[in-house]
């Protein structure tokens, strides 16, 4: 009995040791006696000096994030004070009607005298990449979460998902390849468009990296519903069809909302794919699927090598990364708010 | 319970979905290896490309990769891993710090692939080399202030951080609270605990994490087409200030820039394959680990 009260006393006494100064709220009103310096408890400074390097090393994800805004937006910058050749800053946003052309228009020409760097264009062609790529890929990624968390035997769902997180581990540059080189023929000779490469062909490609990530977020929230809900459902009557759609697709909407935005973020932040597939003209064309885009990653992955350092067209482009930058955190945000939200859903029942 | 109809219906949409899937992923591995395996042999494995790339091997390529990636996980490995301890087992619950940590690194991991590569000429190339450049040699051709292998792989080493942190902190979170408190109660001090009974019972999980993140990175393109990637390369990086060919841009280049694509068409089947075969295999290392390390757990 006594020699377990004595290690208990130990145990403490080391806590206190550890902990330093902290204050320890069950032994911060009585006195506690130190042992003499270098006889045990403290911990060896070795060791807390290893402790604080953690602690200061685990700050480098701040870091890095600051630090890449900081590093993009500051390429930029100098755009709002600098002469821009024949430019005005509003020429970044708003049509223009340049010499030679007999309306306002909208229009990415960077190699062009003068150059004329309007972001609409690439904008719109990353939007009409992103969303279209978004319809074909939202189904599927729900689908097949639905599919694997209620219908799919246990054995089935152990193989499937493996398989689909092994397409998240395909490189982009082989997606892009294989919408290249594979889908862009098929999709040509089964629907005979006038461009080999267009924003359908991309969108395509893009699919292929965001239903993994639709599909991982969507099952996980799906299997966290609680199965107490489902059984009461099924014993109130239920058919299983209505428990899917009625108790647990709702119940589980945050996290599928949260994934659908995450997979938006990650596609209108993809590079490779629409850069090899997407055909790059910067045609302003919103509704036509068939002809080719240029999207904002694109531009800046083509375009940033041959550009001089400093140069406004540099500029520019760091100035796109920035704004890119923005809205996938801004993205990223909404889609942690959705998480929370689930959790906190899922934590109340 | 008996299906009904609707049943049919919802269970034939969403299977359909599966197979739609797994079908792509099949027809895109069965492309690469009917289109690639032919060309992969001894000389395709250990050559340089000739000068046209349509014939030769691509050895300076996987090369590259391999040094690319292997000083990226030098580099950001021990940071991810020790910025995810600090989270799981330092930091005090609900703390703001904690907080922002984490949201830093949610971040971090969907900043688009090719800010990271304006982020590595911004910061690493332009400012860091060049800073160093400006200290050291003063004003002239730059020395660390160009594209290299070096601001290559710590570009990279950013962006696979949160891949790190997230599956590290994961395990960590794994190893049962019992053993840190019967670690504690002996007498251990924290930091005694964290080394050597929390890490050593994650490994498992922490080098899955690693694996993963050393497939991540081994395919990026984009980060790295302005910080150090060359399309052709007589000579392997024997320097850090070196440039070097890297599978993915060679990818990227035969496919693109090519030019006479149709003679370069079986040298990208192979060079996708070599990278396919690279990333997959790590992708199962991780799986087998991750898979094992979870059977200890549970015994």
């Amino acid at each position: 009995m006594s020699s377990v009260r004595v290690s208990l006393r130990s145990a403490r006494l080391a806590r206190v040791g550890m902990d330093d100064d902290a204050a320890d709220p069950e032994l911060g009103a009585q006195p506690v006696k130190r042992p003499p310096l270098g006889q045990g408890f403290k911990t060896p400074l070795s060791h807390r000096i290893a402790e604080k390097l953690i602690a200061l090393m685990a700050l480098s994800a701040v870091a890095a994030v600051a630090l890449i805004f900081i590093f993009v937006a500051k390429e930029a910058l100098p755009l709002a004070w600098e002469q821009l050749d024949g430019m005005r800053l509003l020429d970044l946003f708003l049509p223009r009607t340049w010499t030679g052309y007999h309306e306002a228009v909208y229009i990415w020409q960077p190699v062009g005298t003068p150059e004329k760097f309007n972001v609409v264009p690439l904008f719109l062609g990353s939007l009409k990449v992103t969303l279209l790529a978004m319809i074909f890929s939202v189904p599927l990624g729900v689908g097949c979460a639905i599919y694997l968390a209620l219908y799919a035997p246990r054995r089935m769902r152990e193989i499937v998902k493996p398989v689909i997180e092994l397409l998240a581990a395909v490189p982009s540059v082989v997606l892009g390849f294989f919408a290249l080189m594979v889908l862009a023929t098929w999709l040509q000779d089964a629907f005979g468009w006038h461009f080999r490469l267009n924003a359908a062909v991309a969108a395509v490609g893009l699919s292929l990296t965001i239903v993994p990530v639709i599909f991982t977020i969507s099952e996980d929230a799906l299997a966290a519903v609680p199965h107490s809900l489902s059984e009461a459902a099924m014993a109130l009557g239920a058919r299983k069809y209505q428990v899917a759609l009625r108790i647990i697709v709702p119940t589980a909407a945050p996290g599928i909302a949260a994934g659908v935005i995450l997979g938006f973020g990650r596609a209108i932040g993809e590079t490779m794919i629409v850069l090899m597939a997407s055909g790059n003209a910067a045609i302003m064309k919103p509704f036509d699927f068939t002809t080719s885009v240029r999207t904002v990653t694109a531009s800046i992955a083509a375009e940033l090598g041959e550009v001089a350092q400093g140069d406004p067209h540099w500029r520019v482009l760091f100035l796109l990364g920035a704004m890119l930058f923005a809205i996938t955190f801004a993205l990223n945000f909404v889609g942690s708010v959705a998480i929370r939200r689930l959790e906190k859903r899922l934590t109340a029942t | 319970m008996k299906n009904t109809p609707k049943d049919y219906v919802l269970a034939g949409a969403t299977g359909l979905a599966v197979l739609l899937i797994v079908g792509l992923l099949g027809v895109l591995l069965w492309e690469i290896v009917a289109g690639g395996a032919g060309v992969i042999s001894g000389t395709f494995l250990t050559q340089s490309p000739s000068a046209d790339m349509t014939s030769g091997g691509i050895f300076p390529a996987i090369y590259g990769t391999v040094v690319v990636t292997m000083l990226m996980t030098i580099a950001g490995v021990p940071v991810g891993i020790a910025t995810a301890i600090w989270l799981s087992e330092y930091a005090p619950r609900h703390s703001r710090l904690a907080t922002i940590v984490r949201i830093a690194v949610n971040n971090l991991a969907g900043v688009p692939s090719i800010v990271f590569g304006l982020f590595g000429l911004g910061f690493f190339v332009l400012f860091v080399g060049g800073s160093i450049d400006d200290v050291v040699y003063g004003p002239g051709t730059p020395v660390w202030g160009k594209p290299s292998v070096l601001w290559a792989s710590l570009t990279l080493a950013v962006l696979t951080l949160p891949v790190v942190i997230v599956t590290t902190e994961e395990a960590l979170r794994t190893v049962p609270q019992d053993l840190r408190d019967a670690s504690l109660a002996l007498g251990a001090t924290r930091f005694q605990t964290v080394f050597k009974v929390v890490v050593p019972n994650a490994l498992g999980g922490i080098l899955t994490g690693v694996i993963l993140a050393v497939s991540r990175g081994a395919g990026e393109v984009a980060p790295i087409l302005f910080c150090g990637a060359a399309n052709f390369l007589p000579y392997l990086p024997t320097d850090l200030r070196d440039m070097f060919m890297h599978l993915g841009y060679h990818i990227f280049a035969l496919a693109t820039q090519s030019p006479n694509v149709d003679a370069a068409r079986p040298m990208l089947f192979g060079t996708v394959l070599v990278l396919l075969v690279l990333t997959f295999s790590l992708n199962l290392v991780a799986v087998v680990v991750r898979s094992r390390a979870r059977a200890r757990l549970r015994a």
